[in-house]
């Protein structure tokens, strides 16, 4: 009986180096191990045994057993392992081919400019106040010393409705209604973005509808040379910690002193170039002291409150910081323009 | 202004400068300096030549032999100029002489005849265009009788000159003339200015023998004086007036002329010289213009008057527009021989109102609306006087004739040390701003830290503390000014909630695929009515137009984002970029007034437009149209986004596609719309098939309340089923599902269709819709009773309502 479950195991085992599939395999466990399986017909004849023997061949048994099991489990291992690698390999794919596109759009240029400036003084604790684009005469020229008559107001011919009507020529009434809201009663920090239009043709340089950032601070000892620190930060957060900024009296009727200030050009860093026309700087922007009759007619006493104020071009900053070359490319809304400012 | 340096040296020292240098330095302090030009370039060897004699040259029928004395010698040459005469002075660059160009003059033989050298136009000797007289234009220079033989030609022709281009703020009136400049340049050098000559040497008769002055309105001509000038020789004016006249712009004309234009740019004041005996009277009455009344001015036009325009008249009729023009009646031609001389201040906002009118403006009206020095009016009468004497042969008559009720007298400014440091940001010594306002030639008193200023009448810009603030400051160096930083009240900044869910729309819409534009707010006549959303509509807004357009394109205030923002599209197509999808935030404009008398209401609207492929994945075989779905998936999501209920109903508009445009509703109220457009508007704007949504977003960011709070993710299980009806083709599926949602309330959650088919195995006119249904209790767990109860429910109401069956 021991040569014979020997001959079974080792049967067992010859057949099982043959086996390839899953189907077979189970077949061959069927066949030795299970109900009606070699080792179990032997282990029937097992009560013909004397009682001495019994242990000693169920020992065997039991050894042949596991022997077999461990070989089946053993190939089943095998074979589940390749017939994954056989998976794999069947789902490999191309991974040059290209990835589903997913449609992203983009803010404006001009967007993104006027956001970058906005977040950059919201960081300095100023406000963002809008207004109306369709101003009365009184706020866009007379609340900032622009009386009818004035000769400045040469300076930025202007679309009228009414008499007393016209679209806006510069964020600044913006300022005049602020001061208001605020009754000349405290301090205040604000900039005011929004569109601006004016009697231009429009050619690469000017546009008749532009875009303006104007920034007022008014408190008690409010100084030029805070204007001048304030400044110089946009400055070097906008365009470089490289750049410096130079200071040039200028002329607006709403402030005095008024300034102009230049940043150094990043090419020649002040030397003089082609880029800059040989001065060294670029304008960027005016600024300046508020007048006192700004102040009084904005409810403010110009003995008691001071304040700085200042305006700026998204359109020429933006021409400036990214190289854009026509002014006309930001209302044309070419898709090709659009899409070359969405990167982060 | 233009500002000839070679001139200004006749009142401050400016050598050791260079002209960019200069350039610079008044940059800095107050007036950008646009553009330093050179005359001419340099060229070397160039003297005064006469010719003695000038023949036709033997062998060449356009050149002509002349013998030209230069002084030294007397040189044979060859000349091709056709002005070229006998008896002329003229500029001859002698053999070895170089002229702009690097262009070296060597003895050559023309046509084989010997030439020593060549007789020069101002072009050869680098003139630019601008600086050369029109009578030479085409041939070479001729000088004066008067002028030396064998001179260098520079001295005579202010070639060595640099001109200064100031681009003069409207503050800075008082640059409009030399000296001006020159105290201006003064204050930044720290040199004193010299003042010209007013000297002159009257003849015993008196002008008030010949002339009355009579002023109607004072406040409109404060001061009026005539001076007689007899015995004048009418003639070219000397050499270097013409050239500084040139280089300030000013065209030569005859002595009189010119003298009068000299004074303006010296001084600044306005001159006018009068024909006296055109005159026809012995009496100037300056008074306002009778209504209708004619005058002929200098350029021969007819001007019809109004009351408005000042005019000087001879106490019959107008001999000029006063600050404006002189009339052609009484101008100064070759015969005059007696000069009336107008040195006069009129008030600005009268000569701007004439210079509006009638479109005329000249270097003395410009001046004149800028505001001049009351100080210096009779001043240029008497250099002008002046020079008319030297120049002109003239005999002044004694005294000036004057209406005089002239405010001279000077602003008072004070100021104190303390309070410029304040507002400066410096720590600037008394003395240094004494020194400063010396600098500027301003008088002044000073006790300690106290100033008293006396601004000069010629800075008409400073009027109070602030203003010579800036005149301290700009002198200081706005450069010397340290860098600080605000100390005063500190505030939160940041963004107001309606500013910030503005970002987050436009957010959403760049994520889900959108790019943002920025169209025109102005348009056209045929646009301005297309396109507006019907809640807009239903108010009756007037368009609103310009009073003065500059074109017919951007005429109107836009009463929609999309009538623009789909040129953009057409504009895009025809360059082949016909992918589009746009969203523009912007203002409209409504108002119900036909003649605008408030401000409109401005109304910020979302619009977008999408057009061409809205996803292209082609090796997947996707391959995506924009259409309907796509637009609606877009706004459906943004409300979404915003926790907010919109309701989509089918609409007709007009523009739009009648079967496949929508109205949008918020709390039953309408904000705008989305659909296909008209094809025939679609053609018009020559685009293809192309998708718009319209949406009042003032009303959204009024409505929108949404605060987020937790609400528990739900722990019991959830059961789905599905359901597909059949149902007449008519029958919105929004409306079904309305339905199920109603019957089904509470348990079931969610609702939403799964499938849409049409064809075959229905009958014609059906199609079936599949909704799957979401049951789910909070609190507890679900039996299948319950569930089948209900849906046993749902399927009777639809069915019921939509007279539909159910799908096999």
């Amino acid at each position: 009986m021991q040569e014979e479950l020997k001959a079974i195991q080792e049967e067992a085992l010859a057949t099982l180096e043959q086996i390839n599939d899953m189907k077979e395999l189970q077949a061959l466990k069927v066949a030795y191990l299970g109900k009606k399986g070699s080792l179990t017909q032997v282990l029937r004849g097992m009560g013909k045994l004397s009682p001495e023997e019994r242990p000693v061949v169920g020992e065997i048994v039991n050894q042949v057993r596991e022997a077999i099991t461990k070989a089946i489990d053993e190939k089943s291992d095998l074979l589940e392992k390749a017939a994954l690698e056989e998976k794999l390999k069947e789902e490999s794919i191309d991974v040059t081919l290209p990835g589903r596109p997913v449609k992203v759009g983009g803010p404006h240029l001009l967007t993104k400019v006027i956001e970058e400036i906005e977040d950059l003084f919201i960081g300095m604790g100023y406000e963002v106040r809008e207004g109306p684009e369709v101003e009365t005469d009184y706020f866009n020229f007379e609340a900032l010393n622009l009386p009818k008559n004035h000769p400045a107001r040469d300076m930025q011919d202007s679309f009228y409705i009414t008499n007393e009507l016209l679209l806006r020529t510069h964020t600044s009434p913006v300022q005049a209604r602020t001061m208001r809201e605020y009754k000349g009663e405290k301090g205040f920090k604000m900039i005011c973005p929004g569109k601006v239009y004016r009697r231009d043709t429009d050619d690469a340089t000017h546009s008749h509808q532009f875009t303006q950032i104007e920034g007022l601070y008014v408190d008690k000892d409010v100084k030029m040379s805070d204007l001048k620190g304030v400044l110089n930060i946009f400055a070097k957060k906008m365009f470089g910690e490289d750049r410096n900024i130079r200071l040039r009296p200028s002329f607006f009727p709403f402030t005095e002193p008024s300034v102009e200030m230049d940043i150094s050009c990043k090419v020649c860093h002040g030397e003089g170039c082609s880029v800059c026309k040989g001065t060294g700087w670029i304008e960027i922007l005016g600024a300046g002291m508020v007048h006192p009759n700004v102040l009084e007619m904005g409810g403010y006493d110009p003995k008691v409150y001071s304040g700085f104020a200042f305006g700026m071009g998204p359109e020429r900053i933006a021409m400036l910081k990214y190289g854009v070359s026509d002014i006309r490319q930001f209302y044309l809304n070419d898709n090709r323009f659009l899409k070359q400012f969405h990167q982060a | 202004m233009l500002v000839s340096l070679n001139w200004l040296k006749d009142y401050v020292d400016i050598d050791g400068i260079t002209p960019e240098e200069l350039a610079e330095k008044v940059t800095k302090s107050g007036i950008e300096v646009d553009s330093v030009e050179y005359v001419a370039e340099k060229s070397t060897n160039v003297v005064i030549g006469y010719v003695e004699s000038c023949e036709k040259h033997p062998n060449a029928d356009k050149l002509n032999l002349c013998q030209v004395d230069v002084g030294e010698e007397k040189l044979q040459i060859i000349c091709g100029a056709p002005n070229v005469r006998q008896g002329q002075k003229v500029a001859v660059a002698k053999p070895g002489a170089v002229l702009p160009g690097n262009f070296k003059i060597k003895k050559a033989k023309l046509r084989g005849v010997e030439s020593n050298g060549m007789i020069c136009s101002l072009q050869e000797l680098g003139f630019d265009e601008k600086h050369i007289p029109k009578e030479y234009a085409e041939g070479i220079y001729v000088f004066p009788e008067d002028t030396p033989v064998g001179e260098s030609v520079a001295s005579y022709l202010n070639s060595n000159d640099a001109i200064l281009e100031f681009d003069l703020t409207p503050n800075r009136a008082d640059c409009l003339n030399m000296l001006g400049v020159a105290y201006e340049v003064g204050a930044l050098l720290d040199k004193p200015v010299s003042l010209p000559s007013e000297k002159v040497k009257t003849i015993s008769e008196k002008a008030s023998d010949y002339i009355s002055i009579k002023v109607e309105d004072e406040k409109l001509n404060p001061y009026y004086g005539a001076f007689i000038i007899k015995d004048v020789e009418i003639k070219p004016s000397p050499l270097w007036m013409q050239n500084y006249l040139l280089a300030a712009g000013v065209r030569p004309i005859n002595n009189v002329v010119d003298i009068t234009n000299y004074v303006l740019m010296e001084y600044g004041q306005p001159l006018h010289a009068f024909d006296y005996d055109k005159l026809n009277s012995k009496e100037i009455v300056v008074r306002p213009a009778k209504q209708a009344e004619k005058i002929v001015t200098l350029d021969d036009v007819e001007r019809t008057l109004t009351s408005e325009n000042l005019v000087i008249t001879n106490g019959k009729e107008p001999i000029a527009l006063a600050g404006v023009m002189g009339g052609a009646n009484t101008e100064v031609s070759s015969e005059t021989k007696t000069i009336l001389l107008e040195a006069a201040y009129f008030d600005s906002i009268s000569i701007r109102k004439t210079v509006k009118a009638t479109g005329l403006r000249s270097e003395a009206s410009t001046r004149y609306e800028k505001g001049i020095d009351p100080n210096r009016v009779k001043h240029a009468g008497l250099r002008a006087c002046h020079l008319l004497e030297a120049y002109a042969g003239g005999k002044v008559l004694e005294g000036v004739v004057e209406a005089d009720v002239l405010d001279r007298s000077e602003k008072v400014v004070e100021m104190d040390t303390a309070t410029i440091n304040n507002r400066l940001g410096t720590d600037i010594a008394s003395d240094e701003i004494a020194k400063i306002l010396e600098r500027l030639q301003f008088n002044f008193e000073q006790q300690g830290e106290h100033f008293k200023v006396f601004a000069p009448t010629r800075r008409g810009d400073i009027t109070i503390f602030e203003d010579m603030l800036e005149e301290v400051a700009r002198i200081f160096g706005y450069d010397n000014l340290p860098y600080t930083l605000p100390t005063g009240t500190a505030q939160a900044g940041g963004l107001t909630k309606r500013q910030h869910l503005r970002r987050a729309v436009k957010n959403y819409l760049e994520g889900v695929g959108l790019s943002e534009t920025r169209t025109y707010s102005l348009t056209s006549e045929s646009l301005i009515n297309k396109l507006i959303s019907p809640e807009i509509e239903s108010l009756n807004p007037e368009p609103i137009s310009l009073a003065m357009p500059m074109s017919e394109d951007h005429k109107f205030l836009r009463l929609s984002i999309l009538p623009e923002l789909l040129k953009t599209v057409s504009y895009n197509l025809a360059r082949n970029q016909s992918n589009i999808a746009y969203y523009e935030l912007g203002s409209i404009f409504i108002t119900e007034e036909k003649e605008l008398t408030k401000q409109p209401n401005e109304q910020l609207r979302l619009s977008g437009v999408l057009s061409g492929k809205w996803l292209e994945h082609l090796w997947q075989q996707e391959n995506k149209k924009v259409d309907f779905y796509v637009v609606k998936g877009i706004v459906e999501g943004l409300f979404d986004h915003l926790e907010l209920e919109l309701s989509i109903q089918q609409a007709q508009l007009p523009d739009m596609h009648p079967g496949r445009t929508a109205g949008l509703l918020v709390d039953g109220e309408s904000i705008g719309f989305i659909g296909q457009l008209h094809p025939a508007l679609e053609k018009e704007l020559d685009l293809k098939e192309t998708y718009v949504f319209d949406i009042n977003l003032e009303k959204v960011l009024e409505v929108h309340r949404y605060e987020p709070t937790y609400t528990a993710i739900p722990r019991y299980p959830s059961i789905t089923r599905d359901i597909a009806f059949i149902l007449d083709d008519q029958i919105n599926a929004g409306d079904v599902q309305a339905t199920i949602e109603e019957v089904g309330a509470p348990l079931v959650k969610q609702v939403h269709i799964f499938d849409l088919y049409k064809g075959e195995n229905l009958p014609k006119g059906k199609k079936s819709v599949a909704y799957s249904l979401l049951y789910q209790d909070p609190e507890r767990t679900l039996v299948d009773e319950e569930v089948e109860e209900s849906y046993q429910k749902v399927i009777a109401a639809v069915n019921e309502k939509f007279k539909s069956y159910l799908r096999s």
